[in-house]
């Protein structure tokens, strides 16, 4: 699914990185613990997290990420954006919450990461 | 470390608690890697361990420093602090185990993931630690013919 295709369906705001929206993207993730995004994402993956600090993007840059979808119509600061600008990443911001983002894009056809665990 | 004449050498000094800028070294280590051509899987497995290991030296430690040696046939990573050591390695490295602050959880760190994945994302991995001295940690990714050493 295109990246700008994404941006369309949940009414979200591109901020930066607008260059990469016809890229294709298989697979989403959502979580809020970079943690966890560091261990569990191992494709080229959409991020989408209400967690807003520069900890975001350089999770986002270490594991390649495709782009990052702010929920919940967060307010992000400079210090976020101006890093996602220097390290070329797509962020976008939606209003919708992480469960209703996710399920449209799940509905839409965008798959989930398989973490190999029942 | 490897004492290969041909090893292309890089040290990123590391504070503690400065969360703000956590994550440069990483950053920087991972733009070398790309720009010496190294294979972008290798790269990001390279990367995210680094990070991982930033990210503790943050958290954890009195402060430290990271070393990249990157030669033909591999990329070594040293992440050392000074302090103040893990208690219980076997139990630091489960998965879900931390000592992390509930300061950093609210950043979105201290799952206690982070020695467990930089272990699964390196071909060898290494761990030292002294209670009240260091703390000593060993990556090496194989390059294309690489072959560890565990030194």
């Amino acid at each position: 699914m295109k990246l700008s295709k994404i941006a369309d369906i949940l009414g979200a705001e591109v901020l930066c990185g607008k260059d990469h929206l016809d890229n294709d993207v298989e697979y989403a993730f959502s979580s809020d613990l970079m943690s966890d995004v560091l261990t569990y994402v191992n494709k080229r993956t959409l991020l989408l997290t209400g967690l807003t600090n520069a900890q975001v993007i350089r999770t986002a840059e270490m594991i390649d990420i495709a782009g990052v979808l702010f929920v919940r119509n967060k307010k992000l600061g400079d210090d976020i954006l101006k890093l996602a600008t220097e390290d070329d990443i797509l962020v976008m911001r939606t209003c919708h919450t992480m469960y209703t983002a996710s399920g449209i894009l799940y509905c839409a056809g965008l798959k989930g990461l398989s973490i190999g665990r029942s | 470390m490897d004492n290969n004449s041909s090893a292309i050498n890089y040290t990123f000094s590391i504070e503690k608690n400065d969360f703000s800028r956590a994550g440069q070294a990483s950053s920087k280590l991972k733009k070398i890697l790309m720009q010496l051509g190294i294979d972008s899987t290798i790269t990001r497995r390279a990367a995210i361990a680094t990070y991982e290991a930033e990210m503790n030296i943050v958290i954890h430690s009195e402060g430290g420093a990271i070393i990249m040696q990157v030669n033909p046939e591999l990329i070594a990573i040293y992440a050392e602090d000074r302090g103040p050591g893990i208690d219980d390695i076997e139990l630091a490295m489960h998965e879900g185990y931390s000592t992390a602050p509930d300061w950093i959880r609210e950043m979105g760190f201290g799952a206690g993931m982070g020695l467990s994945n930089m272990k699964r994302c390196s071909d060898y991995f290494n761990i030292d630690t002294k209670k009240g001295a260091y703390t000593k940690v060993t990556m090496k990714f194989l390059l294309q013919g690489g072959v560890v050493d565990k030194n």
